[in-house]
């Protein structure tokens, strides 16, 4: 294994998500604020409790998902588009490293940065809110293997576009709605029956139940099936890498 | 000596049929500078790609320092620098930042001396900390040979490296590959000026349609392709060639006051003395005579017309 040819586009990476500090950490500051100002306080008021959790504190879990997978998608998915758009892949391709190294670089990069953002919603929602951690280390875990999987999608995501447009693609008009109607700002109880059944279709669903229960310890879902779905997801991204890599489809002619 | 770089029946077929390298075979010794001589479209990009891993070869072997660049590719990798044809740099990224990330790329540990000298020696230094962004095309395409150089590669490809570069960055690139290659460095470059390949290559290739239609020796295909022409300068203007000098196939320069005879030096009998003597004998006065050997640009376009005939 290359480490340090690993650290080498790490640090590349990070260096771009470093260059803009100031936005990469407003901007998660300034919409978290904004989703407490209008679904916590506006919405919240009507609402006061879901599942005996205050509205304004049952919203964070699913504030955090939203980002961190968008943030995910969007920087991996960016991070690799980029040298192909540029023509700088070729650097890559012509390095002694295999692919693997190259998905570690890129994925590892694009996942801290998710991670640091879902850490900052977090601090940011503390002061608007209670927040109790029901069990911390499941926390860790659904937040980590979020960033990771959502990173690895956003790479296939990278070498699958051709232009800027379809890399917003997916992240649009398959994962925001995903997760609006993942019940990031509602319990699926509060569905008529037959949505209930519909949702539990959508993979988000188990990613923001097992995220919320390590929080408040209410799921509505089956704890071990949100981790079997994550890990699931976070598998079958993998597999997807390494036939693309295998095959070098859309990287190598 | 064994060959630094074995290239043995290299074939590359794109899915929509388009053969880019039909069967190449090239052996090039260490420390050598070979360039690769050929029209647009030729092959040359594909052939250097191929070797370097951006492209895979549809069959056939390359091996580099003895190693498989398939089955031994980190091997055959750490050997090859890569300077490409396109200007293809992260815009946003500082000079400094980008040549050491292309060494970390390489598994190389940091060297913040050898990136100084390296940075010095292309006048980048002063620059080091601007954006790529900030910088001129020509100070763009020395940030690709420091990134190429930044590993220590033993085998440098050059792609088309004066493609639009001023007068003082060919010259400069010049010195650089005098440089490397008298550390012993094997160098490949291609190129569309004929005059950088015989002022700087021990060997020259052409390559047309994917084929490698010949590679020798710089001094010997120009002695064994090239024509001499002799000038016979007179101190009056013909307004065409005599009859009596017809045997000489002649033609006229300088507006009628030069005599033009091209003949092939490794001849026996070249034919200049007869051609000398007829001169006299016409009556016509000679002010001066020079000799010219042609240029391997002359060589080029008649092989290459030569094949398409």
């Amino acid at each position: 294994m290359n480490w340090t040819a690993i650290g080498a586009i790490y640090r590349f990476e990070m260096a771009r998500f470093f260059r803009t500090l100031l936005q990469s950490f407003l901007s998660p500051v300034l919409s978290t604020s904004l989703y407490f100002v209008v679904f916590g306080s506006a919405i919240g008021s009507r609402i006061q409790e879901v599942d005996g959790i205050e509205y304004g504190a049952f919203i964070v879990p699913g504030l955090i998902m939203l980002s961190v997978m968008t943030q995910g998608i969007s920087n991996a998915s960016f991070g690799i588009y980029f040298p192909k758009f540029i023509g700088t892949i070729y650097e890559l391709l012509s390095a002694p490293i295999n692919f693997l190294e190259i998905v570690l670089g890129y994925v590892g990069a694009a996942a801290s940065k998710a991670l640091f953002i879902g850490v900052v919603i977090l601090g940011t929602a503390a002061l608007f809110v209670d927040l109790p951690v029901a069990h911390p280390l499941a926390m860790v875990l659904f937040l980590v293997l979020t960033c990771l999987s959502f990173s690895l999608l956003g790479f296939i995501i990278g070498i699958w576009a051709r232009s800027f447009e379809q890399l917003q693609l997916v992240p649009l008009l398959v994962v925001t709605p995903l997760v609006f109607l993942g019940g990031a700002f509602y319990s699926i109880s509060m569905l008529p029956p037959i949505w209930q059944k519909i949702t539990l279709f959508n993979p988000v669903v188990y990613l923001i139940s097992g995220f919320r229960w390590s929080f408040f310890g209410e799921a509505d879902v089956p704890v071990l099936i949100s981790l079997l779905a994550i890990g699931g997801f976070t598998m079958a991204c993998m597999g997807v890498i390494w036939w693309i890599f295998k095959t070098g489809w859309r990287i190598r002619s | 000596m064994s060959s630094i770089l074995s290239i043995k029946n290299l074939r590359k077929a794109y899915d929509d049929g388009f053969e880019a390298l039909k069967s190449v075979d090239l052996e090039i010794e260490p420390g050598e500078i070979l360039a690769l001589l050929g029209p647009n479209g030729a092959g040359k990009t594909t052939l250097i790609s191929t070797i370097c891993g951006i492209t895979t070869p549809t069959s056939g072997s390359v091996h580099v320092g003895g190693h498989d660049i398939i089955t031994e590719f980190r091997a055959a990798r750490n050997l090859i620098g890569l300077v490409p044809q396109e200007i293809n740099l992260e815009p946003f990224e500082t000079v400094m930042n980008s040549v050491r990330f292309s060494r970390g790329l390489f598994g190389k540990p940091r060297n913040d001396a050898l990136i100084e000298e390296i940075l010095k020696k292309l006048s980048l230094w002063d620059k080091r900390t601007s954006k790529i962004m900030e910088l001129s095309g020509g100070m763009k395409r020395r940030v690709l040979i420091a990134k190429a150089l930044s590993h220590e590669p033993q085998v440098l490809f050059l792609d088309e490296p004066t493609a639009g570069v001023d007068v003082e960055l060919r010259k400069d690139m010049w010195d650089i590959v005098a440089e490397l290659k008298a550390q012993g460095v094997t160098i490949i470059l291609t190129t569309h000026y004929i005059e950088e390949a015989e002022a700087i290559a021990d060997r020259i290739g052409v390559i047309r349609r994917g084929e490698i239609l010949l590679v020798e020796g710089k001094d010997a295909l120009m002695a064994r392709m090239g024509q001499k022409q002799l000038e016979v300068q007179l101190s009056a203007p013909l307004d065409a060639v005599p009859e009596a000098l017809s045997p000489f196939d002649l033609r006229l320069g300088a507006d009628g006051a030069a005599l033009i005879y091209s003949y092939d030096s490794t001849q026996e009998r070249t034919g200049i003395t007869g051609l000398l003597n007829a001169v006299a004998e016409a009556g016509l006065v000679v002010s001066d005579v020079q000799t010219r050997q042609s240029s391997l640009e002359e060589i080029f376009v008649g092989l290459v017309a030569e094949d398409a005939a």
